[in-house]
């Protein structure tokens, strides 16, 4: 990541833009509490990783951000939510979709062609089929998929390999212009190199906006992110830069997640 | 014990084919014996002609017309409420509702009703019933739809078919990915957004198999249509909703059973059978090529 990286970390917080916050997230499903009181904020300008072994409760967290998580039944969300200073339920909730973009861990382009794709939310948003051609470059470059897809708009999307489909999603969702982004696992399926290109985006996108990445990988976290946070059991550990969290963590659990003792 | 499984194998394959055989035996004798009998007679003026004394000469073109009509009719009629109802309880309805349980379990009660209990149904219901009271509100009580009319036939083979293109509509939108629905919740789409734009597109090609089977099975029942709309005898053609019509299934029967002269109707009977089946066959087969382009227009991307 090199120096820009760290530049970033060193300034101080007080003066960057809180773009999603929580405070006191709570999840519960009939039976079980899945997310016990988390407040946690990312910022425009940082990649935050959350961490933690499988049924912690990352995806979940990441889920109520864009009001995803009510679509499943029997999941009851309390405490509150805002982006931008504002409660995510005093959007209108397809309007906050647009704005919190969410990458889903398994490539899932639309069944129809690479544009159509790009440019269904915007269709969505619009109600007309019209031109979109200057934000579906823009998009495509940001995902680091321009050059590959230049001349392959019009083909269908479940032609393209793993790792281009994963980064077409992700165009997918830039094109929205979101002023936070959603990744969960989004690297899961991919080989080290599509990996390593859309880390890169991730690291150029984040000047504009506030990214939140799930990731099973502990090095992608600490590779990739500014700031991590632990997840055991539903509750939030601990969040720390990736510096200290990873040379010098305060609690215990987390220094034996991270160093593979256990999860 | 090797040897004697072996034998068992291999008793139960041939068992298999000749089981096999014998359903193909059968179409074929069925087939057969209907093509040799009854392609003789088969003529342009068969076609085109209404029947000429007493059934025992003439054409059968009213009840291929009528026919055809009623299975319009019914597929206009069949195909957006099974749909709804199946796009309601699939993508609408709280997962779990004891609402959708319950209309899953009348779904399947229909399917299992005997054909003449629509027949009696629908001249009860919609005859007696809602044609009468329609004439009374806006007729003053003359006699228009309160009356075996084809609209009413078609509706009530329609009630028949509907839980054939509800189980296929069903099935075809349970075929859909999760993860496309909230792709789609995810890049903003209201419910609605999401139906039109990636379920139905998607699901397009199985509701229209859904069609087809209902097509299938309309175009081949007597019972229902039988008390509802189809005449014993009328050589004009519908051409109003509450007119009767002749039916070519109803018109066998009748043929069958009330022939004045049966050695003079069995040609013309099975000329008629065989007609019967070449429609069901072309209504069939037009659904099958109206799915097609469907699909081609609809499904970007296979």
């Amino acid at each position: 990541m090199g120096a820009s990286a760290r530049s970033l970390q060193t300034a101080p917080h007080s003066q960057m833009a809180v773009s999603v916050r929580t405070e006191d997230l709570r999840v519960h499903v009939p039976g079980a509490e899945i997310l016990k009181g988390i407040s946690l904020e990312a910022r425009k300008g940082e990649i935050l990783s959350i961490i933690g072994p499988a049924g912690a409760g990352k995806t979940t967290f990441l889920r109520c951000l864009n009001r995803m998580a009510e679509l499943d039944i029997d999941v009851k969300v309390s405490g509150k939510i805002l982006v931008d200073g504002e409660s995510i339920y005093d959007y209108d909730v397809a309007l906050l979709r647009r704005q919190v973009g969410m990458v889903f861990s398994v490539p899932i382009p639309l069944p129809m062609t690479v544009y159509q794709n790009l440019t269904f939310g915007l269709r969505l948003a619009s109600g007309t089929h019209g031109s979109y051609g200057d934000r579906v470059e823009k998009a495509l470059r940001a995902a680091y998929l321009w050059d590959e897809m230049k001349d392959r708009l019009n083909e269908p999307a479940r032609n393209l390999s793993g790792g281009q489909q994963q980064r077409l999603c992700l165009a997918r969702t830039l094109a929205l212009e979101p002023k936070v982004l959603l990744l969960d696992e989004p690297c899961s399926g991919l080989d080290p190199i599509s990996t390593g290109r859309i880390e890169e985006a991730l690291r150029r996108l984040k000047e504009n906006l506030a990214i939140v990445l799930v990731t099973n990988n502990v090095k992608q976290a600490a590779r990739a992110s500014d700031r991590t946070a632990f997840f055991l059991f539903g509750e939030l550990i601990e969040v720390d830069f990736i510096e200290k969290l990873f040379t010098t963590p305060r609690d215990p659990r987390t220094s034996d997640y991270i160093s593979g003792r256990f999860g | 014990m090797v040897e004697r499984s072996r034998i068992i194998g291999g008793t139960f394959q041939v068992f298999c084919a000749l089981a096999c055989i014998v359903i193909i035996a059968m179409l074929a004798v069925i087939l057969g014996n209907i093509l040799i009998h009854g392609l003789g007679t088969i003529s342009f003026k068969f076609l085109a002609r209404a029947p000429e004394a007493g059934m025992t000469g003439g054409g059968i073109f009213p009840a291929i017309f009528g026919t055809f009509a009623l299975v319009v009719l019914m597929t206009i009629a069949v195909i957006p409420l099974g749909v709804a109802t199946a796009i309601y309880m699939h993508e609408y309805a709280p997962k779990r509702s004891r609402m959708v349980h319950l209309v899953r379990l009348a779904i399947q009660n229909l399917a299992g009703v005997p054909a003449i209990v629509f027949g009696l149904f629908g001249l009860g219901f919609f005859i007696e019933f809602v044609g009468r009271g329609v004439d009374q509100t806006f007729y003053g009580g003359k006699l228009v739809y309160g009356q075996p009319a084809i609209i009413w036939a078609s509706l009530t083979l329609a009630l028949l078919t509907m839980p054939t293109v509800v189980v296929a509509t069903e099935e075809a939108l349970r075929a859909i990915p999760q993860s496309y629905r909230e792709v789609a919740y995810s890049l903003g789409a209201t419910r609605w957004q999401m139906i039109r734009r990636v379920v139905l597109p998607q699901a397009v090609g199985g509701i229209l198999t859904g069609g087809i089977l209902a097509v299938s099975r309309g175009s081949g029942e007597v019972a229902p249509v039988m008390f509802t709309g189809a005449a014993y005898f009328l050589p004009e053609l519908p051409t109003r909703l509450n007119n009767q019509f002749m039916e070519l299934g109803y018109h066998v029967y009748v043929m069958t059973t009330q022939s004045p002269d049966v050695e003079a109707t069995k040609p013309i009977l099975y000329a008629t059978v065989l007609v019967l089946l070449s429609l069901t066959f072309l209504l069939n087969f037009s659904a099958i090529m109206i799915r097609a382009q469907i699909r081609k227009r609809l499904r970007y991307g296979r």
